[in-house]
């Protein structure tokens, strides 16, 4: 079955996911940007890293059939110095030109901070002005609940977002409810020992349904899994859902999300 | 405990006999690293507040009520609605610190 990953960071993968992926069925996947694990020491280091994301990985990606799009931003773990985040911000605009950026992301929160929060409604802002589709991500562990709700507070009280626009990533079951009830759409990520695993996101769309639901990987550099996607596909049949709500949560939704920005292409 | 939108077709004996074996497995891991935690040398003095929260965690699963993920969830979340001053470290520890909030 034919799938896309709407969440992974193939710069800190290998060739060999790549192909395991393509063998699953992959057939696109979008990158946000994201932390490296250790912060850039200048806003150059971020210049080649779009570089690397608009460039080099769809060259790479294509290499296995894979199409391969992106976000732009800074992340929300490289937001506590304002200023310096402010410096990488002015190099976005001409990245949202480039034919595989499908819009904002991923930003949001990460320690619920003033500064992050600074950044993230200077980063809507910039998203609201240049008409582009947001990706958020949201806190981890115990920070998740708050940052959920903090991120969505603002962009209702100082954006003209349209939520059927922005997606609010790694949704568990104490916040999936609340983000599809104010409007938005929700991703799960599935992860070994942190966020959901595949059994937990087929318990997720057996309890909130299959519309503006999806999930993803968001395969990187820490522990985590390049074939989750596929694996939660395997946990929904081996229960006996149907195609129809597999295909929904695995294709249709991201393709109907994604599908708002022109420049998205799924090859079909 | 909220009726579900698109319900597993399996039913309680099938969804026993599929994920039994696992979550027993799992069990005995739990089971495990208590006995581990006991066993070690007590550095402190007091229950380590993760410790805490996963002994009221377990609590949660066996009082009878429903949305038990949702619920462990909850309870190993921050409930504070203020951001915070300044972001002093990057990861989480998985359950509020002390004095959080
Ligand atoms: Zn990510």
């Amino acid at each position: 079955m034919k799938y896309i990953d709407p969440h992974i960071h193939m710069v800190s993968r290998t060739t060999d996911d790549y192909r395991r992926m393509a063998l699953a069925g992959c057939v696109a996947i979008t990158e946000p940007a994201f932390w490296a694990g250790f912060d850039r020491s200048s806003p150059q280091g971020f210049l080649d890293y779009y570089r690397q994301l608009t460039d080099t990985e769809p060259r790479r990606a294509a290499q296995y059939g894979i199409r391969h799009h992106c976000w732009i931003c800074v992340n929300p773990k490289e937001a506590e110095d304002a200023g310096f985040a402010r410096e990488v911000m002015s190099l976005i605009p001409e990245f949202l030109q480039k034919e595989n950026v499908l819009g904002v992301g991923e930003i949001g929160l990460n320690k619920n901070s003033r500064n992050e929060l600074v950044i993230l409604e200077e980063h809507l802002a910039l998203a609201e002005q240049h008409d582009q589709l947001v990706l958020v991500h949201t806190p981890h562990l115990e920070d998740k609940l708050k940052g959920t709700r903090l991120i969505m507070d603002a962009i209702k009280a100082n954006t003209s977002l349209d939520p059927g626009r922005v997606l609010i990533d790694h949704v568990e079951e104490h916040t999936v409810r609340e983000v599809l009830d104010r409007g938005f759409w929700a991703g799960m990520t599935l992860y070994p020992d942190t966020k959901c695993t595949p059994q937990r996101a087929a318990d997720i769309i057996e309890m909130h349904g299959t519309e503006r639901l999806w999930m993803n990987s968001a395969g990187d550099w820490g522990d985590s899994d390049p074939l989750a996607v596929p694996k939660a596909i395997v946990e929904m049949r081996r229960r006996g859902h149907d195609t129809a709500s597999i295909e929904q949560v695995s294709w249709g939704n991201p393709v109907a999300f994604l599908g708002q920005c022109p420049r998205f292409d799924a090859g079909e | 405990m909220t009726s579900p939108a698109n319900p597993s077709p399996m039913n309680r004996t099938e969804i026993a006999d599929l994920y039994f074996l696992e979550h027993r497995a799992r069990l005995l891991d739990l089971a495990a690293f208590l006995d581990r935690y006991d066993r070690a040398d007590d550095d402190t003095g007091t229950d380590d507040f993760r410790l805490t929260a996963l002994r009221n965690a377990i609590a949660l699963l066996i009082d009878g009520s429903g949305d038990r993920t949702a619920r462990v969830l909850d309870l190993m979340s921050d409930h504070s609605t203020e951001p915070i001053d300044q972001a002093g470290m990057k990861g989480a520890c998985g359950t509020p610190p002390p004095g959080t909030g």
